[in-house]
């Protein structure tokens, strides 16, 4: 059983169709990357897959069922700015909520190391955020966190109920250049060694490339889908984005999209 | 001072406002709602003034304007709390027409005028058992609903998208604690006034928050502190020729002071 399934689907925000025709398989644990410009759908994708809007055409079965349907087997890592520096929450408690937050009623204070199922929580939470390496700063206020580190104790608040499929939007905007690099080795990891498969939308995608099972570009033009070798070529982009884009191989074989109109605060 | 039944009552009331107070302002801190919560305030006045004027008791007054401008702003805003620019536009105009209708009833009723002192700044002269059974009626109401709904709440104040995507139902939440908010507005408001509201419902949260980032024991500490201040404030104007509302906003700002002096030695 495919994680993701997608034939023909289409969309339509406020009476606009934004993209049509998309075919997409998605296998358990693999790493795929939505790409395109600005404002042409990337995160409404994201939302079709969540259930939070309906498809206009074409049909989608994400993990064996119909899209809304699939509860904490989804991860989901919404786009955002940073936390509020002056939020005082600590990030463990960020994560927590990942874990129960949907419960309804409080937690009875301090009854935690006491019952089977607060222990459970306990170990799951130092599990989960030991695996993205947030050990270090979990406990501390997650306003006072830097972006790179906020971004991980997100990442295991999204993985904290063991999902399926992780869904992220631009996770890597607004990071600098290491802690993109860090966050998409990390993800890429946690895809293979959880087996957890990861539909990442994604801006840029020089920092993700190499990690990438298949890409999806969406664009005004059209959409592609496919492995990397296959979608990310001049000829295809160049079509997609109607404007001329290289493709380069650099000297360690890795392929650099360059030119893409949005990186020039076109479009 | 405890052989006067006013005195005992004073100290019941207190201490039931101090714990609403103490709880919901957690809350609304966290939410960063205050600008809502002082408009609530604000409407408290004419409230109560108008109920003085057309001869029903002030508390009716203060709950009836309270709670009903928390449904008027929510039903504006939708409970949409991403919409803050909104949001603060339209409370600041409820504000300044409740201000005025306040002052109206004032003047209408001309014998009133000793009185507004203390609907502006609070007293605790002649708290009646039957006030005082009525304000644990509805603390108690608001707090049972937000035991109910608390970890939902702060799930949906933390992290709106993430809970949506869970399934929490972000926007009703949202108008039920306005809602809330008011009732807990309007308790307050019947020992420190209206305008000095904020000593209960702000300053102690923001104290907890200071000191601790755990939820837990912020939110128990939040209580606590609005519990001494209000205490406190109700023995010191009794010996003294000083108004409540004076006092237990000192003291809570002093202790604020304090908290920020601890994390200043301590970080």
């Amino acid at each position: 059983m495919s994680t993701l399934e997608l034939t023909g689907a289409a969309v339509k925000v406020g009476g606009r169709t934004l993209w049509s025709g998309v075919d997409l398989t998605v296998g358990a644990g693999e790493f795929v990357a939505v790409l395109g410009p600005n404002g042409v759908g990337k995160s409404t994708l994201i939302k079709v897959l969540l259930g939070l809007l309906p498809v206009d055409a074409g049909t989608v079965t994400v993990l064996g069922t119909s899209p809304g349907q699939t509860g904490h087997r989804i991860g989901y890592l919404p786009q955002r700015r940073s936390f509020d520096a002056s939020l005082r929450i600590r990030g463990t408690d960020v994560v927590r909520l990942g874990l129960d937050g949907d419960r309804w009623g409080v937690p009875i204070p301090f009854t935690g190391r006491f019952t089977e199922r607060g222990r459970q929580a306990g170990r799951r939470l130092r599990e989960v955020i030991e695996l993205v390496g947030a050990t270090g700063y979990a406990h501390r206020p997650i306003g006072e966190c830097s972006g790179g580190e906020q971004q991980r104790l997100l990442i295991a608040q999204a993985l904290v109920r063991g999902p399926e499929l992780l869904l992220l939007d631009e996770p890597l905007d607004s990071l600098d250049l290491p802690s993109q690099a860090a966050s998409a080795a990390l993800i890429s990891r946690i895809c293979r060694d959880q087996k957890v498969a990861v539909v990442m939308v994604a801006h840029d995608v020089n920092p993700i490339l190499t990690h990438l099972d298949r890409v999806v570009y969406i664009s005004a033009g059209g959409t592609a889908c496919g492995t990397p070798a296959e979608v990310i070529t001049s000829e295809t982009l160049t079509r997609l984005y109607g404007t001329p884009i290289d493709v380069l191989t650099a000297s360690d074989g890795r392929l650099v999209v360059v030119g893409q109109p949005d990186q020039h605060g076109g479009h | 001072m405890w052989d006067y039944p006013f005195m005992v009552n004073a100290f019941r009331a207190g201490a039931i406002v101090a714990v609403l107070a103490g709880v919901t302002g957690w809350f609304m801190v966290l939410r960063r709602q205050t600008f809502a919560g002082h408009s609530l305030s604000i409407v408290a006045f004419p409230g109560a003034a108008g109920a003085t004027l057309i001869g029903v008791g002030a508390a009716y007054g203060y709950f009836g304007f309270c709670v009903g401008a928390a449904v008027v702003l929510a039903l504006a805003t939708r409970g949409r709390a991403g919409h803050r620019a909104q949001e603060s536009a339209l409370t600041g105009t409820v504000q300044a027409f409740a201000l005025a209708c306040g002052l109206l009833f004032v003047s209408l009723y001309k014998g009133f005028l000793d009185g507004t002192t203390a609907l502006l700044f609070g007293t605790f002269l002649g708290i009646t058992e039957g006030q005082v059974m009525v304000l644990g009626a509805v603390a108690l109401t608001v707090l049972a609903t937000l035991a109910v709904i608390g970890r939902p709440l702060l799930f949906a104040t933390i992290d709106p998208d993430v809970a949506t995507a869970r399934g929490v139902p972000v926007r009703a939440l949202s108008v039920v604690f306005l809602v809330l908010l008011g009732a807990a507005v309007a308790e307050a408001a019947q020992i420190t006034g209206a305008l000095l509201v904020f000593a209960l419902l702000v300053v102690p949260a923001a104290t907890a928050q200071r000191l601790t980032a755990r939820p837990v024991p912020s939110l128990l500490l939040s209580v606590l502190i609005g519990w001494v201040v209000t205490w406190a404030g109700l023995a010191a104007a009794y010996y003294s020729s000083y108004p409540i509302g004076f006092y237990v906003t000192s003291f809570a700002f002093a202790g604020y002071l304090l908290a920020h002096l601890v994390r200043w030695v301590r970080p």
